[in-house]
């Protein structure tokens, strides 16, 4: 409990330990964590800017994908119409090209019941002369008719 | 040990257990030197030191290893006391310097940890030495050491922030005010100030540690009454050693905190 050199010595090594940490201790790992909150710093900003932009980003994807809904469903309704005005179209041509057909259908038939009618008159034609020729063959006996051919043998 | 061959009473083996190992460098009683206090403590600082400058020196500011990870955990826990208490530039002098004082002491607090018989037959029968303590800091003059040069700084400081006439003007018209009836009142009340802080200072922290070391060697005397007292005061020991542990740190802890206190206070004018 008594009070000596050892208070000296003790102050001293106090000093140069002191001295030590002021001088090597503590700049360099104070810089270090320095450094590194800066570093933290920063990346911690670049992760909210990239936040941001994304958030940005799929602001705008959203807004493009409504547009292009709207696009297609623009379109959509466009090709329906067109269509519907294609089938109406293909109606009103075939059912022109229909009525131009059976015209022309009836033309023929009727050119061909003509025709017909000209083949079956001929036909009747023939057939009465044929019956006729058979009638007047039967008819025709010489002896019946002798009295009329020698009249005429007579008149010549 | 020594009192094997006298008889070993309780007196006698306290008494040892407190004895310096002491080497006289000239005439009277100021000329001693307690050389167990001055190699254990200087090699205390110099391994704690040592080690912080080791890691220190390769360093990264990138991910930091685990060595690296607890040092910037030592000083970032001073840093932050710091920060709390003095406001100015704390990395050219006080920060560092409260770091010092927090890692020093606590280690040669921690010299308490080390049992004593075991550590005295160590230093008997390895290194020859009748007497030596282990705990630097249950010597009165190393805690003296430390207050009295956190005093002078605490001064140095003053001057030099306030200046040699803003000091003495503090001395005589703070805290009571600057009319000359009180300049008395003042300066008594100021100079038991400067006399009551180094001496609170240092002997907070030596009653503490010389304390614990009395009671360890308390505890360790039940070894004398046989095998159940052995059993006994190890039990007791182990208890007092975990609480130590609260005290060790904690004293530690306050020596820094009233350096870092002391320091800043001589950084502000009344």
């Amino acid at each position: 409990m008594n009070i000596n050199l050892t208070l000296i010595s003790q102050a001293v090594a106090f000093a140069i330990f002191i001295w030590f940490t002021v001088k090597f201790v503590w700049p360099p790992l104070r810089t270090a964590i320095d450094n590194r909150q800066k570093t933290i710093a920063e990346g911690l900003a670049a992760a909210e800017r990239g936040k941001h932009d994304l958030e940005l980003a799929s602001r705008r994807s959203a807004d493009v994908l409504r547009e292009t809904k709207e696009k297609s469903a623009d379109i959509l309704a466009q090709a329906e119409r067109r269509g519907q005005q294609i089938v109406e179209e293909a109606k009103a041509a075939a059912r022109v090209e229909a009525d131009k057909v059976v015209a022309s259908a009836k033309a023929e038939i009727d050119q061909e019941a003509e025709r017909a009618k000209q083949v079956l008159r001929e036909r009747v034609a023939e057939l009465a002369v044929a019956g006729a020729e058979k009638i007047l063959r039967r008819e025709v006996n010489a002896t019946a008719h002798a009295d009329m051919l020698s009249a005429l043998k007579q008149e010549l | 040990m020594s009192a094997a061959e006298t008889t070993l009473t309780p007196t006698s083996y306290i008494s040892h257990h407190l004895s310096f190992l002491q080497k006289p460098v000239g005439t009277g009683d100021f000329w001693v030197l307690h050389v167990d206090t001055v190699a254990v403590s200087v090699l205390l600082g110099m391994l704690a030191f040592g080690f912080l400058w080791w890691v220190v020196r390769g360093a990264t500011a990138g991910v930091p290893g685990r060595r690296q990870a607890f040092v910037e955990l030592a000083i970032e826990f001073v840093d932050d006391q710091v920060k709390g208490i003095f406001h100015g530039d704390r990395h050219s002098f006080v920060a560092p310097a409260a770091l010092t004082v927090f890692v020093w002491v606590l280690l040669m607090n921690a010299m308490d940890f080390l049992p004593v018989d075991w550590m005295g037959l160590f230093y008997e029968h390895v290194l020859g030495l009748h007497n030596f303590r282990s705990v630097p800091t249950a010597d009165v003059n190393t805690t003296f050491a430390l207050a009295l040069a956190v005093w002078f700084l605490m001064i140095f400081y003053s001057i030099k922030v306030k200046g040699l006439g803003g000091w003495i003007h503090e001395l005589f018209c703070a805290p009571f005010g600057s009319n000359p009836l009180l300049w008395p009142a003042n300066f008594l009340l100021n100079i038991i100030e400067y006399l009551s802080k180094p001496l609170s200072h240092s002997l907070r922290l030596f009653g503490n540690m010389y304390a614990g070391e009395i009671i360890f060697l308390l505890l360790g005397m039940w070894a004398a009454t046989g095998l159940a007292g052995t059993v006994f005061g190890a039990i007791l020991g182990a208890g007092w050693a975990i609480f130590h542990i609260l005290i060790v740190v904690l004293q530690a802890f306050i020596f820094m905190m009233l350096t870092v206190v002391y320091l800043s206070m001589a950084h502000e004018s009344h």
